[in-house]
């Protein structure tokens, strides 16, 4: 299928595209997810801006007690970089397992956040990173948890004239990342993020909700010292994800506890 | 299997690498989106939202004020005669045959359904104005559900029909009722044969070009089937058919998708005769969901009667086949394949059918890789497991019970058809073998180590294929005959142009067909030129489906070569003053027996011939011939498959981990090219084990219309498979050949399930249905300890 | 509302107006009329439509054709060079890696992409490389068997 008609610019810069957007345009990262609805006419933007040509939103580097992902670096960068890969392995480890290798290849780690997919790895391993995002505007920046951009189906709390420029993730030592899906290009049915920190295990699941949540059965009981088989007896509770043709609501909480225990192995293991 | 050296060029048996190759990997293929004609304009189809609505009116007047728009066509205003027309009318099945008209004229009965027909300059056009037509809809009660439609009180489908039933089948033997009350047990099983899609990478497409000054149509369509196409567009089109062109360009796969007449090969042709100029349409991949054919969605309910040694002595099987909301080419009688199958390879004396079709609001069923079979060999093999089981009988050990034995050829079954030739046991024996049966039980118990159940299946499946000797599609009402047409034609410098009634859209007929050529009449392959789908070009033929290439068009090609051979004897003879009898062939030329210094080479002959210079009496100029071959039989391929699959149960996935199969098709052209298709056919057989189902829900809506929903799988979803073969040749046609398209399909998905019910037979469990997803099987885990 | 564009597809600059909603696949298959790319889903599933970028293997439908403005291209027609195969055509004809070919140019593409980004994948590697990409004929295995062999030939020349 194809894209309703629309307007196109390609911005060599930031303030070129926080202009466009100001003006009504909506900013195309990657693609991968906002190129198949418009060509399924589910999304029609009269007018979009390319950020494929802005230098300064891609690239990783350390700042501070923190990395700092530009938005537009792209899945399989994200993958592979040895900053990301040693202190925020989880984020990584959800990059290297988006789509397949030819969306890797153009979609990027801001894009998969902004478009706000309930099934998206990005978002819930950003989760339990701890992440936030910068947020530009011709007017100013701000700082968002997370947690407080996305906030419902395909939905984020960014204003029309925003647009994410970096990801803050802070680092952990101990992180990964555990999906299950049914064909390895499948989104994930449910993927579960986990970090173990300094000041406890944080765990957070995609595809439990119409956005990415913590999961606090799991968080709770093994920070109050339960055995990881236990926490994943626990990690439903208090989710109700969707029964449709992926699975029931059970076996979705079920799983939510499997790839939880099975993420939380794998970090403790690193 | 044994890896056959892979030839440039080559013979019968040769695995000679394929001439078709170059054009494909260099980009050069020519698929139907690929032409473009001068004046081209393309159009894009309206299709219903809903399951189930009248069409109270059709608004167009945005659309057709949008630049670029030539016009909006609607079932008013397309210039057609009739509306789509089934060839299937199976006798005593009382079939009935709605109208299903090329766009729908005042109700929808299922989504995707088309309405209008937008016509532009170009596709983005046609795209944005099919947006802005408006269609008046009142909708109205669905059924999706074959079994709801059949029961009282479900909405109707075609309100002229009060019960929604399109066709009974049934088959009785005499001795039925005795022979079960004599059995001393029975086992019954209900098996779920999900509905699925086919899914050609390449979508459907076609272009209409209508000359009208002459009112010769061309029509460009991704088909398996160019002449059943032609005949059908000047019934439907109100033409001659002799002035109907079907060219089937290259076309990228068909698994029974494309052996059909669809309303769009009819609507662009029509719609050229209205504008004046060509018109193309490309199918969408979310159209192709809903607009192309759906296959399999039958249930059935099996009780067999068997005795203390495990044998059937009785077989009934009631079932409910979904036909959709009409009938396509060949809707009715795909069922009818299935009753053929019941038996599978077993020597099942005494059975009883009965095979109810319904209507439902949903797309129609054909034609899919197998058609009709493998929900018959699905339903067996997983039948002689649940009889094994209730037995506490070895899974092999049922079958050796029950196989039909070699001397029992030509087997005639009970439902009618007569077995050509079968060495089952042999086959599940090397099968066994290969697969290390006897070492399963180790492999299991290392499984059970780490925590996974291990299982392992058996699918021992004979299919019936080489459609068709015309009597029998006659006698069971298909209203098309089996036949298969060839011609061979020599140039006069020695080269050959083949000529053939198939249609191949993957199966490498031009290599294969080469390869006969060049061991039947000495031409060598590099210089045999294959021509396919283009009626202009053709006589008659059928095309290609039913895994009927070899045993029917390949014999048809067989016979013609031996013609042309027998031909240039004639003129050898005369050239080189001798008697026919005095000559001798050596594969590449007639000589003078023991005298290689008087011979003539077919080059040589050809050449003679069409100078024609010195011809012997009554001997018509150039060796060229034409056989249309009528099989006296269809073939049985047969093998088994064996499959071993792991399961975690934290997940519930199925993994295929060991996947060996031992077919057996008759004597092989090219083994490279069988193995080919082996390997494709288990893994759409794996795809509906597995993976695939097509969904509709309670209100009609399909839930799987994209590649994201529907789980066509990938290369990481999918074993590596272990291939061998035993030969044993068909009686039915000289060249003892069978056919090979079909059987991984038709075997894979019992071999699989078969597995996975082993796997977790430990807890109780006895039967599974399709497709086995993670939390499927999870949930039949929870059950089963619970 | 056309922009005209100029992209260097297999080694030629062609400048063309096109409207910015055209997809690069189309802009590939209608303007240039190189058909060797082809269109197998409306949702970046099947890989059909796989075109290297820059050197990078992506999906030609789910990129605008403005976007590629000023990039270098290689689509499946840019392959062979002077005649000769390039080694990934060689192994998918050697192997028997396509039927009725319609995934195969992309296939061969993505295929390209993993030889260049890891030259020695195993097996496993391979497969789940390949894994945005749908053939409907094969089963995979002899397609498997031709980046395998495609590899080691590029691996030794």
């Amino acid at each position: 299928m194809i894209p309703s008609t629309l307007d196109y610019t390609k911005a060599t810069s930031l303030d070129e595209a926080l202009a466009a957007v100001a003006a009504g345009a909506r900013p195309l990262a990657g693609g991968q997810s906002l190129m198949p609805l418009m060509r399924l006419r589910l999304a029609a933007p009269p007018a979009l801006v390319d950020l494929n040509g802005v230098p300064e939103l891609v690239g990783v580097c350390e700042d501070g007690d923190e990395l700092a992902i530009g938005a537009m670096t792209r899945h399989r960068d994200v993958a592979a970089d040895p900053l990301v890969q040693q202190h925020c392995h989880v984020v990584a480890q959800a990059a290297a397992g988006v789509g397949s290798l030819v969306i890797r290849n153009r979609g990027t780690i801001g894009g998969s956040l902004c478009h706000a997919d309930p099934h998206g790895d990005m978002p819930a391993a950003v989760l339990a990173a701890g992440g936030s995002v910068i947020v530009r505007s011709a007017s100013g920046e701000r700082r968002l948890d997370i947690g407080d951009l996305v906030t419902s189906y395909l939905t984020t709390s960014l204003a029309d004239d925003e647009i994410v420029t970096q990801i803050r993730l802070p680092r952990n030592a101990q992180s990964a990342y555990a999906k299950f899906h049914r064909r390895a290009i499948d989104w994930s049915i449910i993927g579960v993020g986990v970090v173990i920190g300094a000041d406890g295990v944080r765990a957070a699941a995609t595809g439990v909700a119409d956005r990415p949540l913590r999961v606090t059965g799991f968080e709770d009981a093994i920070n109050g010292g339960a055995s990881p088989e236990e926490a994943a007896a626990a990690a439903g509770a208090g989710l109700s994800p969707t029964s449709d043709l992926d699975g029931s609501t059970e076996y979705k909480q079920h799983l939510v506890g499997v790839l939880a225990a099975q993420a939380y192995a794998e970090a403790a293991g690193r | 299997m044994a890896t056959v050296e892979r030839k440039a060029t080559g013979g019968i048996g040769d695995s000679v690498l394929r001439k078709e190759d170059r054009k494909f990997v260099t980009g050069e293929g020519r698929y139907t989106d690929d032409l473009k004609l001068p004046g081209m304009l393309h159009a894009v189809f309206v299709r219903s939202p809903f399951g189930h609505a009248k069409v109270k009116g059709i608004d167009a007047s945005a659309a057709e004020a949008m630049p670029g728009v030539r016009a909006v066509l609607t079932h008013a205003t397309l210039p057609v005669e009739t509306g789509v027309l089934s060839a299937s009318n199976p006798p005593g099945s009382d079939v009935r045959q709605p109208e299903q008209p090329v766009l729908a004229r005042d109700e929808v009965r299922y989504v995707g359904e088309p309405v209008a027909m937008v016509i532009a300059e170009n596709r983005y056009v046609a795209r944005d104005a099919a947006d802005l037509v408006i269609v008046d809809y009142d909708p109205i009660a669905v059924v999706c559900d074959a079994e709801a439609a059949l029961a009282d009180g479900a909405p109707l489908v075609h309100s002229e029909y009060p019960d929604n039933v399109a066709a009974t089948l049934k088959h009785e033997t005499d001795g039925f009722d005795a022979a079960m009350a004599k059995a001393s047990r029975t086992v019954e099983l209900r098996v779920v044969n999900q509905r699925v899609t086919p899914m050609p990478m390449e979508t459907r497409g076609c272009i209409g070009d209508w000359q009208q000054a002459t009112g010769e149509v061309t029509l460009y369509t991704s088909t398996q089937v160019a002449h059943f196409v032609r005949t059908f567009v000047s019934i439907v089109c109100g033409t001659s058919e002799a002035k109907v062109r079907v060219v089937a360009p290259d076309v990228g796969g068909g698994f029974g998708a494309k052996l059909n007449t669809y309303r769009e090969e009819f609507a662009v042709c029509a719609a050229s005769h209205k504008v004046g100029v060509p018109v193309k349409w490309i199918e969408d991949r979310t159209e192709n969901a809903v607009a192309t054919i759906h296959g399999r969605d039958q249930v059935q309910y099996y009780t067999a009667g068997v005795d203390d040694t495990g044998r059937i002595v009785a077989l009934k099987m009631d079932a409910i086949q979904n036909n959709g909301a009409y009938h396509q080419l060949l809707t009715p009688s795909i069922s009818h394949l299935t009753l053929f199958m019941v038996p599978g390879c077993y020597d099942i004396q005494d059975i009883s059918i009965r095979i109810r079709q319904a209507f439902t609001n949903t797309t129609p069923t054909d034609a899919y890789r197998g058609a009709g079979r493998p929900e018959a060999t699905h339903g067996i093999e997983r039948l002689l497991d649940a009889v094994a089981d209730d037995l506490g009988m070895d899974a092999a050990e049922v079958r050796r019970v029950n196989f039909i034995k070699p001397e029992q050829f030509p087997y005639s079954s009970s439902t009618g058809l007569i077995y050509d030739s079968g060495d089952y046991e042999t086959t599940m024996e090397e099968a066994l073998r290969l697969a290390d049966y006897a070492g399963f039980p180790a492999r299991r118990a290392e499984s059970e180590k780490n925590g996974r159940y291990r299982g392992i299946g058996l699918s021992t499946y004979v299919e019936v294929c080489g459609l068709a000797p015309s009597a029998v599609t006659a006698a069971i009402g298909i209203g098309a005959p089996g036949w298969e047409h060839s011609t061979v034609r020599l140039h006069p410098t020695g080269k050959a142009t083949v000529i053939t009634g198939t249609s191949p859209h993957g199966q490498g007929h031009a290599t294969t067909w080469s390869q006969i050529t060049q061991t039947e009449l000495g031409i060598p392959f590099e210089d045999v030129e294959v021509i396919h789908g283009d009626t202009a070009f053709q006589p008659y033929g059928l095309g290609t489906y039913g895994s009927r290439s070899l045993a029917v068009g390949g014999v048809a090609l067989y016979r013609s070569l031996g013609k042309v051979r027998e031909k240039a004897r004639e003129l050898a003879a005369h050239l080189l003053e001798c008697s026919v009898d005095d000559l001798e062939w050596t594969g590449t030329a007639w000589q003078v027996k023991g005298s290689p210094d008087r011979a003539k080479t077919i080059q040589e002959l050809a050449g003679a011939a069409w100078a024609a210079a010195s011809m012997p009496d009554g001997s018509e100029p150039v060796l060229e011939a034409t056989t249309f071959h009528d099989p006296p039989n269809f073939t049985f391929p047969f093998g088994t498959h064996v499959c071993e699959v792991e399961i975690d149960p934290t997940t519930g996935r199925v993994e295929v981990v060991n996947y060996t199969a031992v077919d057996d098709c008759g004597n092989v052209i090219n083994p490279m090219i069988v193995d080919g298709q082996v390997h494709g056919g288990i893994i759409q057989g794996l795809g509906q084990a597995l993976y695939e189902e097509t969904v509709y829900g309670e209100d009609g809506q399909m839930l799987t219309p994209t590649l994201v929903e529907y789980l066509v799988p990938a290369a990481s979803d999918v074993p590596p498979m272990t291939l061998a073969r035993t030969t044993t040749p068909s009686p039915s046609n000289p060249m003892g050949v069978k056919g090979i398209g079909e059987a991984g399909t038709i075997a894979a998905s019992s071999a699989i399930v078969n597995a996975a019910v082993d796997a977790l037979s430990g807890l109780g469990v006895r039967h599974i249905e399709m497709p086995m997803q993670p939390a499927r099987i999870w949930h039949v885990i929870q059950e089963a300890k619970a | 509302m056309g922009q005209t564009i100029t992209v260097t597809v297999n080694g030629t600059a062609h400048t063309a107006e096109v409207e910015p909603r055209t997809l690069l696949v189309h802009f590939l298959r209608e303007q240039l009329m190189l058909t060797g790319t082809h269109i197998g889903c409306d949702t970046s599933t099947c890989g059909c439509c796989t075109v290297h970028v820059d050197g990078e293997a992506v999906l030609s439908c789910s990129m605008l054709a403005v976007q590629a403005d000023g990039c270098a291209v290689r689509t499946v027609e840019g392959l062979e060079q002077d005649g000769e195969l390039h080694p990934i055509q060689q192994a998918f004809h050697e192997n028997h890696g396509l039927q009725c070919g319609f995934c195969t140019p992309g296939m061969m593409m993505a295929a390209l992409g993993i030889i260049e980004q890891n030259p020695g994948a195993s097996d496993d590697e391979i497969r789940h490389a390949l894994e945005g990409n749908l053939c409907r004929c094969t089963g995979y295995q002899n397609i498997v068997a031709a980046v395998r062999s495609a590899a080691d030939q590029m691996a030794r020349s």
